[in-house]
């Protein structure tokens, strides 16, 4: 191909809008690009949850005595750590268009099987494989049917959740605490901050899981080949990408952090019970919707959904600092901050030629 | 018909003949005898359909080769035995000599056959470079190297000439870039053959233009580019080589310099028009009558699928609309109907001022559209034929207002019988009729509803022969009563069999309308093929 002759096009041709820094154009000043640069309209709706998180917090340190504590923000991450590695594996899921409904029963079969295999004198370290073994083949036996039977996504997984929640109560009826040493420290565990804060080991297990999910991706094939599949999946599959291999793999995935979630909620409450986490699954949808990601896949970003079970979180915070508003206001809250992003989305979608 | 075997290689030189690029006069070109594809006696069946037979094909270094054929001829079967999506039969297949079976789309990619659909098959929601990277992203430690992917894709656009940011989202750019991206991924690896199908279908003149300047850079690079396209001036245009098909046969291959268009395009429909002027055509139906226009389109366009057209339309005519697959046919019965919205111009009813602009004012002002897409736009399987018939009816009632059992029953009845359609059972499912039959109960869906204009947009397709002389009666005889039909279809002698007017389409244009007096399928043949277009043009009625 060494003659083809290289001019470049005259002015006319087809050209997209120039991205801020792009390798063709001219070197730039550093404060000539700070000074121009627009966020890519990718990022919106992650800088709307972030500024909306922001200006709630600002709101409720205004508003109460000791909101404004930066302990406040800690055990925010603490009560919600399972929540946020949920919907991680949940982000997954959807960005390739699906949903998974299994993963709420999915933490109570991990909490059961945690409880019960360490009454039954496990060592923990089994129990944590154990537990995350058994999340991650329900997740990926969904995940086959669904690609390899496609059968639809809600369909798949709500068998699961039942499945999931069935045995729960197979294993156990009545909520068996959890005694163990190990887990009991492994629940107390903190970091000590400067200023007498300290920092819950699960917030930083959960902060990871976020940051190792961010990197998959953004940087693997794995996870570009996930975006793929949601902007277009016969397109992937036309362009040769792995598109049964990463279809499986996000159910997987996302059963994987189920568990993990499971393992997470039976530190924090130091029991398994068939009945915890009832409805969690919709949360962790709630979390991801607000943290921006299209529910028809393709965009978003896991720092997105974990802002958005923050938001979830200071909406709690903010009505049990409060007082005197009852509890389901967290609800209608969280319901109409849903409505209003899918709303928005649809209209960004919608600008799309 | 005889099977054409491939001329020797060494008589016609392939490459630059009509080149109007400066060709580069240095460079190692690549020996322009040994074909980097060839196809040899492939034969595909389906079922018991042979969709290709003992059909041949040579691709050269360097060399834009046009695929001709009208649908159905073959050519995307081709083109799929060649890029591993279909099997072949019997055949071979050798690329740069050595003979090749791909299994995968995946195989063929691999050894530098590349395709380009007509679709964009890309993800708009990741950049043009992911787009063109995906699946082979340079890596560091493992991980995505996105600077070095990005450098990689600018360098390729800057190779192909096109300004384009690498860092853009994809589905920012218009369907044209798109289209020109996906070219870049074919090409950015080592692509031998281009395969390009149907790439201009939905790009404006620029766009097109722009594609061409892509495909001159690649030629001369020694790629060998397969072209499909309906259009003959742009395959006149950029087409080195030509092979044409027909139902599934080779015709010939040939240079295009030196084939005019009339005669590729008796190749492509395959008779001798002198044997088609012998035909015995029964006169056209009377001149109807004028007076106000039942119908009036004036500058009726919509981009990318039909150039500014007007035409009136009057009770009691038969409008035939002749033209080649892609020519805007289809797009104008669209527009008409309003099925599309139109970018430019207006139709009007009865010359009320009232503007068309959905299929639901059209079925109020008492137009009917029977879709070409019989299975995707018309038939409803799982329903019966009563239900099939009654839908549009129906619906123009509105749904609180059910149409009594009695009606019902008489009405489907009454068409059944009118029809001939078999078996003659209201509560057979649709899915059970012949092509023909289902054809039938399409036709009497919109006569139920009693319409003033009737728009039949290839109603013959691929049903016999018994029953397309039934539709051509039938359609016939609901002139003769007052209704004005738009009768669309690729077969010419129906068109010129059933129509008072006729209106020439090409390369969505109507390049001809003239009132249908003795007119000849070879006169409409060369008013396709361009040859007499000027002096058709001032025979406007």
């Amino acid at each position: 191909m060494s003659t083809a002759t290289v001019t470049r096009p005259g002015p006319g041709g087809p050209s997209g809008p120039a991205a801020p820094g792009s390798p063709s154009g001219r070197p730039r000043s550093a404060w000539e690009r700070v000074r121009t640069y627009t966020p890519s309209s990718r990022y919106l709706p992650v800088i709307t949850t972030a500024a909306l998180f922001v200006g709630m917090f600002s709101v409720g340190g205004a508003r109460y005595e000791g909101f404004a504590d930066p302990q406040v923000f800690l055990s925010l991450l603490l009560d919600n750590s399972f929540l946020i590695v949920l919907a991680v594996g949940m982000t997954f899921v959807i960005l390739t268009g699906g949903i998974d409904l299994s993963v709420g029963s999915n933490v109570a079969l991990s909490t059961v099987i945690a409880a019960k295999t360490l009454e039954m004198g496990w060592s923990p370290y089994l129990t944590v494989v154990a537990v995350l073994v058994t999340g991650t083949v329900l997740g990926t036996a969904m995940g086959l049917l669904i690609h390899y039977f496609d059968i639809q996504p809600f369909i798949a997984t709500l068998a699961g959740m039942f499945l999931a929640r069935g045995l729960c109560y197979l294993i156990s009826v009545d909520s068996i605490p959890i005694s163990d040493e190990t887990f009991q420290t492994w629940a107390f565990a903190s970091v000590d901050l400067p200023g007498g804060y300290y920092v819950g080991w699960t917030s930083i297990v959960a902060l990871a899981t976020v940051a190792i999910a961010a990197l998959v991706l953004a940087r693997t094939r794995f996870g570009r080949t996930v975006y793929a599949i949601g902007g277009n999946e016969s397109s992937a599959l036309l362009m040769g990408l792995r598109v049964a291999s990463t279809k499986v793999g996000v159910y997987a995935i996302s059963g994987f952090c189920a568990a993990f979630a499971g393992l997470l909620f039976a530190l924090y409450t130091l029991s398994g019970y068939s009945l915890n986490a009832v409805g969690m699954e919709l949360d962790a949808i709630a979390a991801v919707v607000i943290g921006g990601t299209l529910l028809t896949g393709g965009r978003g970003f896991v720092i997105g959904s974990l802002l958005g079970v923050l938001v979830l979180g200071v909406i709690q915070t903010f009505i049990s600092f409060d007082g005197t508003l009852s509890s389901w206001w967290t609800r209608i809250s969280i319901g109409l901050l849903v409505l209003v992003f899918v709303v928005v989305q649809r209209f960004m979608t919608r600008r799309q030629p | 018909m005889t099977q054409t075997d491939v001329p020797p290689a060494t008589d016609d030189v392939p490459g630059q003949a009509t080149d109007d690029g400066p060709t580069p006069a240095t460079g190692p070109q690549p020996d322009p005898g040994t074909p980097v594809v060839e196809m040899r006696d492939i034969s595909i069946t389906f079922g018991a359909v042979a969709a290709l037979s003992g059909v041949s094909l040579r691709l050269f270094p360097g060399e834009v080769h046009a695929l001709m054929g009208e649908n159905g001829a073959g050519k995307s079967t081709l083109i799929k035995a060649l890029t591993g999506v279909y099997t072949i039969d019997s055949g071979t297949i050798l690329v740069g000599g050595r003979e090749q079976d791909f299994a995968t789309p995946a195989a063929a990619q691999g050894a530098g056959i590349s395709t380009v659909y007509q679709e964009v098959n890309l993800v708009p929601n990741l950049t043009v470079a992911e787009n063109m990277m995906l699946g082979r992203e340079p890596r560091r430690f493992g991980m995505i190297d996105h600077r070095a992917m990005n450098r990689q894709a600018a360098a390729t656009l800057e190779r192909l000439g096109l300004d384009v940011a690498p860092g853009s989202v994809l589905g920012d750019h218009p369907i044209a870039v798109q289209q020109l991206v996906a070219i870049a991924r074919a090409v950015d690896v080592e692509a031998r053959v281009l395969i390009l199908d149907e790439p201009t279908s939905s790009l404006d003149s620029d766009e097109v233009a722009k594609l061409f300047e892509v495909m001159r850079r690649l030629r001369e690079a020694g790629v060998a580019i397969v072209f499909v396209s309906h259009f003959l001036d742009q395959v006149y245009e950029i087409s080195d080589r030509m092979t044409i098909l027909r139902n599934g046969r080779l015709v010939e291959e040939r240079m295009v310099a030196g084939t005019t268009q009339l005669e590729l395009v008796q190749r492509m429909i395959g008779r001798d028009l002198e044997v088609l002027d012998q035909l015995d055509r029964e006169p056209a139906s009377a001149a109807p009558t004028r007076g106000t226009p039942l119908l009036t389109a004036v500058g009726l366009g919509r981009k990318g699928s039909l150039e500014a057209t007007d035409l009136e339309l009057y009770d009691g005519e038969v409008i035939g609309v002749a033209g080649l697959l892609g020519s805007g046919r289809t797009e104008l019965a669209r527009l008409l109907f309003g099925a599309d919205s139109a970018d430019t111009g207006s139709v009007e009813v009865r010359a009320s001022r009232r503007r068309l602009r959905s299929p639901r004012h059209a079925i109020d002002r008492k137009i009917a559209f029977s879709s070409e897409d019989r299975k995707g736009e018309g038939v409803i399987a799982d329903l019966t034929v009563a239900d099939n018939m009654l839908l549009a009816l129906q619906a123009s009632r509105g749904w609180l207002r059910p149409i009594p059992q009695a009606t019902r029953t008489r009405l489907v009845a009454d068409y059944i019988e009118a029809l001939d359609i078999r078996p003659a059972d209201p509560n057979a499912l649709m899915r059970h009729l012949s092509g023909g039959n289902q054809q039938k109960v399409l036709l009497a869906r919109w006569l139920v509803t009693e319409p003033d204009l009737l728009i039949l947009d290839e109603p013959t397709r691929g049903i016999d022969i018994g029953a397309k002389t039934q539709i051509q009666a039938l359609v016939a005889d609901l002139a003769a009563k007052g209704m004005s039909v738009v009768f669309i279809s690729a077969e010419l002698e129906e068109v010129l069999r059933l129509s008072d007017r006729l209106v020439v389409m090409r390369d969505r244009r109507k390049i001809a309308e003239r009132p249908n007096d003795g007119v000849s399928v070879s006169d409409v043949l060369e008013i396709i093929a361009g040859e007499a277009r000027s002096e058709e043009e001032t025979a406007h009625v």
